[in-house]
């Protein structure tokens, strides 16, 4: 017990990093135009990298193979949107239901945590029945249910709150959080950090509970169901919590979400967007809370950005190169994508952590040295 | 009321009996490899746009067809080499992963190809007719897929349960290890499974687009995911078992499509329930309904855990 107050310099060194990363992002969203592709990639990228560790607690640490993420980011949005549209907006989104019941309007704050907790309450509904389920057929069962949810949210006859099949909008945005002087003239530029704040703390508190005891019983499920329940640890308490907590998180996603896109509709949340989030966790490293955060932020600068290219004509000198038309993109990503779960099923990270990073570079150099 | 009920009805035998194809692919994969193979229903799909091509090539109607049968189960197979066969060893999840990630590349691909427009299925002579039986107005197609979903199963279950592949089917299902101790060529077999699979989703895919009309990338994600829910209705590794499944699905989910007019015609609802918008989300419901209640499905052989 001792040795593990025992000062470990690769944490501060990950600690460092993680700081850097956050004045950076300050830094240069004062300096480019705010328009550059690269704050778009990094706000997806901040939503995406939350859904993906909370999928990736529930696939990598606990080992139960959901699909339901994408149902679950659809009730965090709508939780979100429902609460914070400004009351003035509300005749307006609403206008085909009267304004809609709810009429009054939440800070941000709370109002994401709300968007949680809901997420989180037909988490737990949802696994009552269904956690008892094995594997694959958990990850059809979860599949269907975040298909019940979109049909749910789309039926006409609850409207009023969810506005039927028609958008939400109106609701607060990233942008909202720049700092405007009396000119309307944004002063300070906070709309890129302040997803990386709310996705920051949602992954610190999902690697602290990792790293308790809790996480330790979940690893100890994912590695052998009965040797764990031989152990004493209560298979289904746990599996419902780990399954209620990552849906927690996804609901926050979920709104982050929202205010990305500052538009929703419930039937954008396909079962695609899971397979998208399962294959970020997968590329990351399934069980590793960094590669799934870096692993985000390469998808979407690589979906968004980087491949862009490939979708237009593109000439070398006076030959122009064959293939590349509208959709070509999504053809070499996907190939990549299959090359990565074929050949590289480690993902970029395996198991490992941003400390550990640290800690084998320490290591190799006291090799050098002795 | 017969008359309010009956075209929903016909609509539901016809649509049960092209997701019962479809299931068909996804009982065999399961009960084999263990696997829901997430791909299948885009293979569904890809056979739907290779018929669209070939016939827009000006081929003649016989040919395309029969090259659209030929060519996915090509695809099938090619994809169970590329994708699944280096993965027989790994976790499980790996390979679910791996189906996922076929899925989304053949979406992508289809999608790339046809620049993401609708395609508009080709006539097909004969089961693109209207007809009427019993005062309702439906295309050939409706009456020729029940019969054809029918002799084909008839012969998958004959050729399972007589001759030397089927055989060995049978016990590589049973046991995998087992079976490749005793000599069965396993990856033969895992093939002819998987082509077996794709000939009926192609079969299944002409008769599925002649009543819809237009084929987009995404065409394959919902009657895939139907017709799984079918397999595991039936009890999944079951063929009997999946076609049953398949055809209630395919009632229920159309009666379901119709049941506002239904209840309005009848006297019992006095206005519209918009309960149409249920009609995909009662295919899962009934999904989780089997899994709690009997996971084995209708025809399935109960497995026990092993440690």
């Amino acid at each position: 017990m001792k040795t593990k107050k025992k000062f470990n310099p690769a944490m501060l060194w990950a600690a460092l990093v993680i700081v850097l990363v956050y004045v950076a992002v300050f830094i240069t969203e004062q300096l480019l135009p705010a328009s550059s592709m690269l704050f778009t990639v990094l706000k997806k990228g901040a939503t995406y990298a939350l859904v993906a560790v909370s999928m990736n607690l529930l696939n990598g640490f606990t080992g139960l193979f959901s699909l339901g993420q994408a149902g679950f980011m659809l009730i965090g949005a709508y939780t979100y949107a429902i609460f914070t549209i400004p009351v003035a907006d509300r005749m307006n989104v609403y206008q085909y239901y009267n304004g809609g019941l709810v009429q009054f309007a939440m800070p941000v704050v709370p109002a994401l945590i709300m968007a949680g907790l809901a997420a989180a309450l037909f988490a737990f509904l949802i696994g009552l029945p269904v956690l008892r389920l094995k594997s694959d057929y958990l990850a059809i069962a979860t599949l269907g249910f975040a298909e019940i949810i979109r049909a749910i949210f789309q039926w006409n006859k609850l409207g009023a709150l969810t506005n039927g099949s028609n958008i939400l909008r109106e609701f607060p945005t990233f942008n909202d959080f720049n700092i405007r002087n009396a000119e309307g003239e944004v002063t300070l530029y906070l709309s890129t950090l302040v997803p990386f704040l709310i996705a920051g703390v949602c992954i610190a508190l999902i690697v602290m509970l990792i790293n308790s005891t809790f996480g330790r019983s979940l690893r100890a499920i994912k590695d052998d169901e009965i040797a764990a329940e031989a152990m004493g640890i209560n298979l289904f308490h746990h599996k419902q919590m780990s399954f209620c907590i990552s849906s927690f998180f996804a609901g926050i996603g979920g709104a982050m979400l929202a205010m990305y896109q500052s538009t929703i509709q419930a039937k954008a949340f396909t079962s695609a967007m899971t397979y998208e989030i399962l294959l970020i966790v997968v590329i990351g490293g399934i069980g590793s809370v960094t590669g799934s955060c870096i692993s985000s932020f390469l998808f979407v600068a690589c979906s968004e950005w980087w491949l862009r290219f490939l979708d237009q004509k593109q000439m070398i000198g006076n030959f122009e190169v064959p293939l590349l038309r509208n959709g070509f993109r999504l053809v070499v990503f996907s190939i990549i994508i299959m090359i990565v779960v074929l050949f590289f099923r480690q993902g970029i990270m395996g198991t490992k952590e941003l400390p550990d990073l640290f800690k084998r570079k320490k290591k190799s150099q006291q090799e050098v040295k002795a | 009321m017969f008359n309010t009920v009956f075209p929903y009805l016909l609509t539901g035998i016809s649509v049960g009996g092209q997701y019962a194809l479809i299931a068909i692919g996804y009982t065999m994969v399961y009960g084999i490899l263990r696997l829901i193979n997430f791909a299948h229903g885009d293979v569904f799909m890809v056979a739907g746009i290779v018929m669209v091509y070939l016939n827009a090539s000006g081929l003649p109607l016989w040919l395309s067809v029969l090259l659209t049968l030929l060519i996915t189960v090509v695809i099938g197979f090619a994809i169970e080499r590329v994708a699944y066969k280096p993965l027989r060893t790994a976790p499980r999840m790996s390979i679910m992963i791996s189906a996922i990630g076929v899925s989304y590349t053949l979406q992508n691909l289809v999608l790339y190809i046809t620049g993401g427009l609708n395609q508009f299925y080709p006539k097909v002579s004969f089961i693109s007719d209207s007809v009427t039986i019993f005062g309702a107005s439906t295309k050939m197609v409706t009456l020729v897929t029940p019969i054809l979903t029918v002799i084909l199963v008839v012969a998958l279950v004959q050729l399972i349960n007589h001759t030397k592949i089927g055989m060995a089917m049978r016990a590589v299902s049973k046991d995998f290890e087992t079976s490749q101790l005793m000599g069965i060529k396993i990856n033969s077999v895992i093939s002819t499974t998987f082509i077996i699979g794709s000939f009926l989703a192609a079969v299944g895919s002409m008769l599925y687009f002649t009543n819809y009309n237009t084929v987009i990338q995404t065409s394959g994600a919902m009657p895939g995911l139907k017709a799984f829910v079918a397999a595991v209705f039936g009890g999944i590794g079951s063929i009997p078992g999946a076609v049953v499944g398949a055809f209630i699905i395919g009632i229920c989910e159309n009666i379901i499509k119709g049941l506002d007019i239904i209840l309005f015609k009848a006297g019992i609802t006095k206005q519209n329930l918009g309960l149409a918008t249920f009609s995909d989300a009662f295919t899962f419901a009934l999904l989780i309904v089997i899994l709690i209640v009997k996971p084995t499905g209708l025809f399935g052989e109960k497995t026990t855990d092993k440690v």
